[in-house]
This record gives C-alpha cells, sequence and structure tokens, in this order.
C-alpha cells in the first residue's frame, strides 16, 4: 500500500491495522478469543517478557485483534499507537495512573461527563490526586491553574452538556508552556469530525461505546498518544524518563522516543490495574469503525435537519447547538469543526418538569435510556433521571432547566426522527 | 549512557545492560531523521545474548549534542571515535539506510577495527531526488509525509513496533518530526534538508568498499520505496556481500522485526 501519502481516512476504517489472515486467509479480522500465545521456545518466551522481541503473551497485556482496533484507532487519529480498554473510564484512568501519583494535580475543564468528573473530583482525590476544574472557555483560568505539581490538562473536545467546543491550540499552547501534556476525550466528535493531534493535542481518549462501535452493544475504550510530546524534556514525568524498578529498570522515554507512554501504561498500566478489553469486544468495535464515515456523515446531516426543526418550534426555549450562531462556541465550532458538532446536544422545552417527562413518555423512535453515540436515536430528560435529586436552583447552575431534553440523534430518516418529536410537543402541550 | 565524543555529548542506548566493553560490542547507526530508538529490539535481544551494544544518536540527532556532521566521512571518523571514547578496540557496525553509509565508510577507514559490516536498507548511490530536498526546505513536514509513506509498505505489518498497538506510520512520522524540531530548536537547523544531502552528495562509496576486509551482508526490503533494492548490484558485489531479502520497505526494523533478528543473527555468527 505504500504510496507518495497514507491513505485516506475511509480506507484506513477498513484497511489499518489489519490484513488478510497469513495462517487461514480470513478476510475479516479474526476474533482472537485465547489468553495466551504459545513460545517458540524457552529463549522466544523470556525475549518476549523482556521486550527484546515483539508479540503476544497474555490478553490482558496485549491480544491480536486488540492489536487491530487500536493501531486502527491510532490511525484515524494521526497517533503513534493505542490501548484498547475496558471503558472509557478504563482509558481515563489509565492515562492518569500513569502520568499522575499521590500528590499530584490535574488542571481540568468543568464541562465533563459525569462519570470523568466523579473519577476525578472523587474517587482520585481519595488516591492523592488533586483536579483544579476550570470553565473550558476561560482561558486565562486554565492558565492560573496550573501548580508545579501538575501533571496534565484534560477537557472534552465538545463539553457536557452544553457542547462548548474546546479551544485545543490555545489550551495546548498554555499546556506546552509549563512543560505539560494536554489530554481531550473525543467521544462526541470521532477522528472523522474533528484530529486533536493536529491541534495540539497530545493524547486523547474515547468511549468506544458510543460512536466508534455506533450500535450500542458493547463497553470500551480506547487510549492514543500521539507521540509528540517530549516526556524526558519536560522534566516533570520520572516515571517516564527515569529508571522504573517495576520492569528491569526500564528508562522508557530511551526505550521508545515517541512511544514511551504507551509502553509504560501498557507495561504498568494494563498489566497491574488489569482493566483490559475483550477481543470479542475489540471486533464489534472494528465492525463498527468499518462503517464511521458513512455514519457521521448522516449522524450530522440528521442532526442539522433536527436542530433546525426544533430552532424553529414555539415550545423550544433554545437549542444548545454550536453550529447555531447564538451559542457561546459558535466562532470555535466553524473553525475547529468544520464538518460538524456531532449529534449529541440538548435543549430547553418551555415548560414544568412534568411536561418534560410527557414530552419524552410520548416519543416512540427516540429511546429512553442512558447512552449516546448509537445508530438509533436517544433521549433522555436529566431533570427527572439523572438530575433528579436537584431542585430548580441546583439545576440552574448546572446549566438544565426543568425542560432541559438532551437527544443523541441516530441514522433513521430525519423526517421520522422530525415527526416523533412532533407529535410528542403535542402531548407535553396539552400535559401543562 | 553518555559518552563525549569530540568534545560533545552523545548518548548511547546500550540494550537495557550497562555497557560491558568486554563481551563483543555491536554498534548500531540510525538512517537519517531516525535516532537510537529504531534499533531497540534488536540491542535489548542483543544487549542479553553475549553482546555489549553501542546503539548511538548520532551528532545532531535527539539526544546527541549537535549540530550535525557535515557528510558521511566525518560521521564515520566521529564513530571510530565513539569506540574510542567506549573503550572498544573492534565492533560490528550495523547501519540502516544513511546509516549503512557511515557503516561502510568507518569500516574501510579502520578495517582492522570493524569485524562485521551489516547494512540495512542500504543502495548505492544513495540519490535523493531534488523535489523532494526542494519540499523539504519549504515544508518540511510534507516531506516528512512522503517519506514516510514511502518507506514503509504496509498498513497491517504485525507484530508492530516496539511492541503490539503500535501504528508503525503514526509513530515513524512522529520520530522524524521530532528529530526535526529538535535539531531545529537546539541547532536552527532543518534536519531533514541535511541528511538527505548527506546521503545524496556521498560519492566514496565504491572506494570505501575496495578497502573493506570484513565479511558484509546485506538485509533488503524486497518492496523498498526508498532504497530499491535494484540499485544495490553493484556495491554488494564490490563488497562481496551476502545479500538477505526479506518482505519489507524500507523501515525493515519496524516491519519485520523477527525477520532482521534473525539475518542479524546470522550476519554475526
Amino acid at each position: 500500500m505504500a504510496g507518495s501519502s497514507d491513505p485516506g481516512f475511509d480506507t484506513l476504517a477498513l484497511h489499518a491495522g489489519a490484513a488478510p489472515d497469513p495462517a487461514t486467509g480470513a478476510r475479516a479480522v479474526p476474533i482472537h478469543l485465547s489468553t495466551s500465545f504459545v513460545f517458540e521456545n524457552s529463549e522466544h518466551a523470556a525475549s518476549l517478557f523482556n521486550m527484546e522481541r515483539s508479540g503476544h503473551v497474555y490478553s490482558r497485556i496485549s491480544n491480536p485483534t486488540n492489536a487491530v482496533l487500536e493501531e486502527r484507532v491510532a490511525a484515524l487519529e494521526g497517533g503513534s499507537g493505542a490501548i484498547a480498554t475496558a471503558s472509557g473510564q478504563a482509558a481515563l484512568h489509565l492515562a492518569v495512573a500513569t502520568l499522575a501519583g499521590a500528590g499530584s494535580h490535574i488542571v481540568a475543564s468543568s464541562a465533563l461527563y459525569g462519570g470523568s468528573h466523579n473519577l476525578l473530583s472523587y474517587t482520585l482525590a481519595r488516591f492523592g490526586i488533586e483536579t483544579t476544574f476550570v470553565k473550558p472557555l476561560d482561558i486565562d483560568g486554565w492558565r492560573a491553574a496550573i501548580r508545579p505539581n501538575t501533571r496534565l490538562l484534560f477537557g472534552e473536545t465538545l463539553g457536557n452538556p452544553g457542547l462548548d467546543v474546546l479551544d485545543i491550540p490555545t489550551v495546548s499552547a498554555i499546556a506546552h508552556e509549563a512543560g505539560l501534556p494536554l489530554m481531550v476525550d473525543s467521544t462526541f466528535t470521532t477522528p472523522w469530525l474533528m484530529k486533536p493531534f493536529d491541534l495540539g493535542a497530545d493524547l486523547l481518549f474515547h468511549s468506544a461505546t458510543k460512536f466508534l462501535s455506533g450500535h450500542g452493544t458493547v463497553i470500551g475504550g480506547v487510549l492514543v498518544d500521539s507521540g509528540a510530546f517530549d516526556w524526558a524534556v519536560s522534566g516533570r514525568f520520572p516515571e517516564l524518563s527515569a529508571p522504573y524498578g517495576g520492569f528491569h529498570g526500564m528508562v522508557f522515554s530511551d526505550e521508545s522516543t515517541v512511544g514511551g507512554f504507551l509502553l509504560r501504561a501498557r507495561r504498568e498500566g494494563l498489566r497491574d490495574f488489569g482493566a483490559c478489553m475483550s477481543p470479542h469486544t475489540a471486533w464489534l468495535i472494528l465492525q463498527g469503525i468499518e462503517t464511521l464515515p458513512l455514519r457521521m456523515a448522516r449522524h450530522v446531516e440528521n442532526t442539522r435537519k433536527v436542530v433546525a426543526f426544533l430552532a424553529a418550534h414555539p415550545l423550544v426555549a433554545q437549542v444548545g447547538y454550536p453550529e447555531l450562531e447564538g451559542h457561546a462556541s459558535h466562532a470555535l465550532a466553524k473553525k475547529l469543526l468544520p464538518r460538524g458538532c456531532g449529534s449529541v446536544f440538548s435543549f430547553d422545552l418551555k415548560g414544568s418538569r412534568q411536561q418534560g417527562r410527557a414530552f419524552i413518555e410520548a416519543l416512540k423512535i427516540f429511546s429512553h435510556l442512558a447512552n449516546v453515540g448509537d445508530c438509533r436515536s436517544l433521549v433522555i430528560h436529566p431533570a427527572s433521571t439523572t438530575h433528579f435529586r436537584m431542585d430548580d436552583a441546583a439545576l440552574a447552575s448546572a446549566g438544565i432547566t426543568p425542560g432541559t431534553i438532551r437527544l443523541s440523534i441516530g441514522l433513521e430518516d430525519a423526517d421520522d426522527l422530525i415527526d416523533d418529536l412532533k407529535r410528542a410537543f403535542k402531548v407535553a402541550e396539552k400535559s401543562a | 549512557m553518555k559518552l563525549v565524543v569530540q568534545g560533545r555529548e552523545a548518548h548511547v542506548y546500550t540494550g537495557g545492560k550497562p555497557f560491558d566493553a568486554t563481551l563483543p560490542c555491536v554498534v548500531f547507526i540510525h538512517g537519517a531523521l531516525h535516532d537510537h530508538s529504531a534499533w531497540t529490539l534488536l540491542a535489548r535481544w542483543l544487549a542479553h545474548h553475549g553482546h555489549s551494544v553501542l546503539a548511538v544518536d548520532l551528532p545532531g540527532h535527539s539526544q546527541s549534542d549537535g549540530p550535525p556532521l557535515a557528510d558521511v566521512e566525518a560521521c564515520a571518523d566521529w564513530v571510530l571515535a565513539m569506540l574510542d571514547a567506549a573503550g572498544v578496540d573492534q565492533a560490528a557496525l550495523v547501519g540502516h539506510s544513511m546509516g549503512s553509509l557511515i557503516a561502510m565508510e568507518a569500516a574501510a577507514r579502520a578495517p582492522q577495527r570493524v569485524t562485521r559490516l551489516v547494512m540495512i536498507g542500504t543502495a548505492y548511490p544513495m540519490k535523493v531526488s531534488d523535489a523532494l530536498i526542494a519540499t523539504a526546505r519549504e515544508r518540511p513536514l510534507d516531506a516528512i509525509d512522503m517519506v514516510n509513506a514511502f518507506s514503509i509498505s504496509s498498513t497491517a505489518s504485525k507484530p508492530s513496533y516496539p511492541g503490539p498497538g503500535m501504528w508503525l506510520h503514526g509513530s515513524n512520522r512522529a520520530l522524524m518530526r521530532r528529530t526535526q524540531a529538535t535539531a531545529q530548536r537546539r541547532d536552527g537547523l532543518n534536519l531533514f534538508v541535511h541528511d538527505f544531502q548527506v546521503c545524496d552528495r556521498y560519492a566514496g562509496g565504491l572506494q570505501a568498499a575496495a578497502r573493506v576486509t570484513c565479511p558484509v551482508s546485506f538485509i533488503l526490503g524486497a518492496r523498498d520505496q526508498m532504497t530499491s533494492p535494484k540499485v544495490t548490484g553493484e556495491i554488494a558485489k564490490a563488497l562481496r556481500a551476502r545479500v538477505v531479502s526479506l518482505p519489507s520497505g524500507h523501515h525493515l526494523m519496524a516491519e519485520v522485526p523477527d525477520g532482521v533478528l534473525a539475518a542479524l543473527r546470522a550476519a554475526l555468527a
């Protein structure tokens, strides 16, 4: 496949990391459901354990099917490599655990998925890792929050719940001035909508549960390294630039000039915490990625139609989609997300919690559940589910109203989705 | 480890073990825009199987002080001076691409010090198109992308390098970008243009080959588009080289690490 340029996105989505199986001729990626892999002899075994040779030993550390997924996502992101994990949360934890320990500090966007916020705010704090949250659009806030013990800046490409667009070029420049990496959660955008490494990010991860797999079937995550951040020059990461007693005194940044982070994450974090992905899950995510370009284009096309419908509807107070001129991130979205702002967004229904509930219960095509990024359209009413313990004032501080509805637009006929919404609006209106 | 060579600090990877000058020594010399990390697996294997290993960062590359040296001849002298600094009398020299020319020139300049010469992904003359050099002057990142695409023959090289999950196109591009950026920052120099001109301008290959006395092996990629096996015949004949062809592009150590290890073990035997 060599030529004067690397293959394009759609080709990589189908081929990166995979070739016809040399043993069987199988064209599709085989599912290697094997815990372990036979050594050729004792010398081969020892050389694999000592990283003198590349290969698979035990599927908690690496697996041939997972390796195809890892290479494919790295290829689509323009990264140097990747590690598949048990979930998106496991990917976030693996990254943090590789770079930070007790006494470390993280600067994170306040506009995060609730699970990420819980991990940073409560769980990691219990292990001595402190996080300062800043509003994603507060550029001075990012800079001011950095401390001598900071190890990472972290945000979402499109923040929860309002879809604030992270200004990756600016925030990454702030991070790099301080000798720090920027990591982003790219779940909502996927590499089809945005390539954060091209904008300055150093690490990223996906909840592959969402658009990468795309069918609402599996839980998984992928952590990707750009290979661009110089851990040794930074001087803040002895975990990567000093001998590691847990692996034969290896200096990971010397062992691989651009792959030291992933080496340590795999040889320590995956080995010891064990949040690995099942090869069957990897295969299902690969099936999803093969159609990612087609699906994302349709997700965005449908979303734009639904957003236009909602923005013009008399029962809608506002629609939080960055392509709309009134959105706080509109200018950034035009610059960083020219292909679209994904298919997960919220809108505010004029009315009470009761009307919000009535609206959701009247929908027939949209499924009421707690997920996004499925090929099927999804809906949730935060005030009566994820945030039901909050009073209206507390909801307001979180950017949520009693009538806020979150949609994840799927691949159905857009006209059917709009008809479904119209029907629900009528029911909500009557329930006032 | 760090050595002082010709008055400047040089970084040398020793394969994950402390360097022992009493063991048979193997020196690894990387190619253009690369560094010692191109050799990690081979170097670790040899270091744990009875050899001492010196995988260098050439001057001006990655962790070795710059500026880079002007030509193949100067680099060859530096390699011999590096052996002096490490306390090594004799060594096998293994080079990739530009590094293979440096290894050959060093073997010609001090034949009594070189026990084996292994040239990987090599050709002579190693001509570089004017168009590529021109692109590198104006848009070095585009030139890196072109060379990267030419260097790797597959989008599914297994078991990957240095371990599973690495995307060779991405990691090789990241390494070239890193060495390019480091040289620009530290020495104010376009390392791409420098290294590829070093390859292009080297004209002493046949004269050097005539002075090489040790056994010589070529390890070539059958799908190599950077240093095509088609232009190795004359220099291979001059060196009386044993030629091994592997199913790979130019970046053999990453594409077929086990194949290169087997060929290297045979060459060093």
